[in-house]
């Protein structure tokens, strides 16, 4: 039984997960200069304004990069091999990512789409496949 | 063209056994690497009053080793940004002494990773750790494969490219009697060698080994009274981009572009006027990447750049010249092994891999994901 390691929930981060929990992805965005944000964090790396709403991401992207792992650590080494990507939202925002497994023929630049891989009933996972 | 003052000056190096090195704690190992390094610029024990290392083996690495060895330094730099620490190290020592606080810093590192391997596994991930540990990418590995992809999609970047940075390693190693590993390599043999993750196969990674080393910093007066000329410090910069990859603002421009031209504007020197590099090869990547935030080629060139040996023996850019981290050793955090060879290649003691006439030379650490940039331009009189 794979166990991944668990994200341990602090003032930054329980929104985001809780929101991953029913299926909805939520990233932030500075009321000052507009930017989004991610990952969640209480100051804009921006303009260093504290003024931070949170707003539901659309859930749709494309690839900036990826890379087919072959070696892994721990828990992982029985999922092997998988994709990881880096996908760049259309709200402007970076996140790390896995790819649905079987998807086929990744590429740098493909459009993507948000899904919710459940683990258990505490950890719900963002993971993207091809649109 | 401005001349540097000359203020700081490496004046002994040295490392400990490397490779496998079994029943050798991190503390033996630099302990060993100090007592060479300082026999090396003729210096005792209590010469030192500053102490530098970087590492993970204790909260407090400092307070550790200098109990170990006996030293209560006057001045106490800790600074960790991976494996580029070292370079930092080094600059922070040329700053210290400029500001006349010490006169001889004792600089070192230690790891036994390869005997002694440490890799705890997390059931928890705190702060902003936990948006990337779950899915599983394997540090440091898979990060540089994300750049490389990333290169490789916006410049036409090949893996014959990437695999020219380690067959060149190889050559070089195969003058050099502590690399372990010396036997040839072909272009073919690296894109043969097994996926690790994709693009780069297992000959695009460094080694894992054990292994410590030394380097001895002394201001212009302390290095008087060294036994070796000394290897001047001429510039230095330092930067750290991001922390996790996801965060690093271009997968394909590194903080070498910040630290690189700090370094070179302190030594007023030009690219044209280096004799020999040394950069951290931690995955083939790292060198292609390096090459262009340095300036050496604009970005997106490097993998021409390094094409048809031009970083091996007898080409026109000698790169890396004791094997680096991909043939010589590569304990963990490489970056005080590229201040020792450029030293040594600059003092004239590499025996059938010395350049001929070596004055002056660039060495640049990278830390982390590509999160840390230093680098450290060093010359002799």
């Amino acid at each position: 039984m794979t166990v991944v390691p668990r994200p341990v929930l602090d003032g930054d981060s329980l929104k985001y997960w809780e929101g991953l929990r029913n299926e909805e992805l939520w990233i932030q965005r500075c009321n000052d200069c507009h930017q989004h944000i991610f990952y969640p964090r209480s100051i804009c790396p921006d303009c260093f304004s504290e003024e931070i709403t949170w707003v539901q991401s659309g859930g749709t992207g494309k690839i900036y990069s990826f890379t087919v792992v072959h070696h892994a650590f721990g828990p992982f080494k029985e999922q092997l091999p998988f994709v990881v990507a880096i996908v760049e939202l259309d709200e402007g925002v970076r996140m790390m990512t896995r790819l649905k497994a079987g998807s086929k023929n990744p590429s740098v630049e493909q459009r993507v789409k948000v899904i919710f891989e459940r683990l258990d009933e505490e950890l719900t996972l963002p993971y993207f496949e091809p649109v | 063209m401005v001349k540097h003052e000359r203020v700081a000056a490496i004046v002994g190096v040295a490392e400990s056994d490397l490779g496998i090195v079994p029943n050798k704690s991190v503390l033996q190992l630099q302990a060993k690497a100090a007592k060479l390094a300082l026999d090396d610029a003729g210096f005792a024990k209590d010469d030192v009053d500053a102490i530098f290392t970087a590492g993970n083996w204790s909260w407090a690495p400092n307070m550790m080793l200098a109990e170990y060895l006996g030293i209560q330094p006057k001045y106490t730099d800790g600074t960790n940004i991976g494996g580029s620490s070292f370079e930092s190290h080094v600059a922070h020592a040329a700053a210290g002494i400029r500001a006349g606080l010490f006169d001889v810093a004792l600089i070192t590192y230690g790891s036994t990773q390869r005997s002694n391997p440490y890799r705890p596994q997390e059931t928890a991930v705190r702060l902003t750790d936990q948006f990337e540990r779950p899915f599983g990418l394997p540090t440091p590995v898979g990060a540089y494969a994300l750049a490389a992809m990333r290169h490789m999609h916006q410049y036409g970047t090949t893996s014959e490219q990437l695999a020219e940075v380690a067959v060149a390693a190889r050559s070089w190693a195969a003058m050099n009697q502590k690399a372990m590993k010396r036997e040839p390599i072909s272009i073919q043999d690296v894109l043969d060698s097994r996926w690790i993750c994709e693009p780069l196969h297992l000959l695009d990674c460094c080694l894992v080994t054990d292994g410590g080393g030394a380097v001895v910093v002394a201001s212009a007066k302390a290095a008087e009274n060294a036994k070796k000329p000394p290897v001047w410090i001429l510039g230095h910069g330092e930067t750290h981009t991001h922390n996790t990859i996801t965060n690093m603002p271009d997968l394909t421009i590194t903080g070498a572009q910040e630290s690189g031209q700090q370094a070179f504007r302190m030594a007023g020197i030009t690219h044209d006027d280096l004799d020999v590099v040394e950069i951290y090869d931690s995955f083939t990547i790292t060198v292609l990447l390096s090459l262009e935030a340095l300036g050496f080629c604009k970005p997106g060139e490097s993998g021409e750049f390094v094409s048809g040996g031009r970083t091996a023996p007898g080409g026109d850019f000698p790169m890396n010249t004791n094997g680096g981290g991909l043939s010589y050793c590569h304990p963990g955090m490489y970056g005080i092994f590229l201040l020792i060879e450029a030293a040594r290649q600059l003092r004239g003691e590499c025996g059938e891999r010395q350049l001929q006439d070596a004055k002056l030379a660039l060495v640049h650490g990278t830390g982390g994901v590509l999160s840390s940039s230093s680098t450290v331009i060093l010359g002799r009189d």
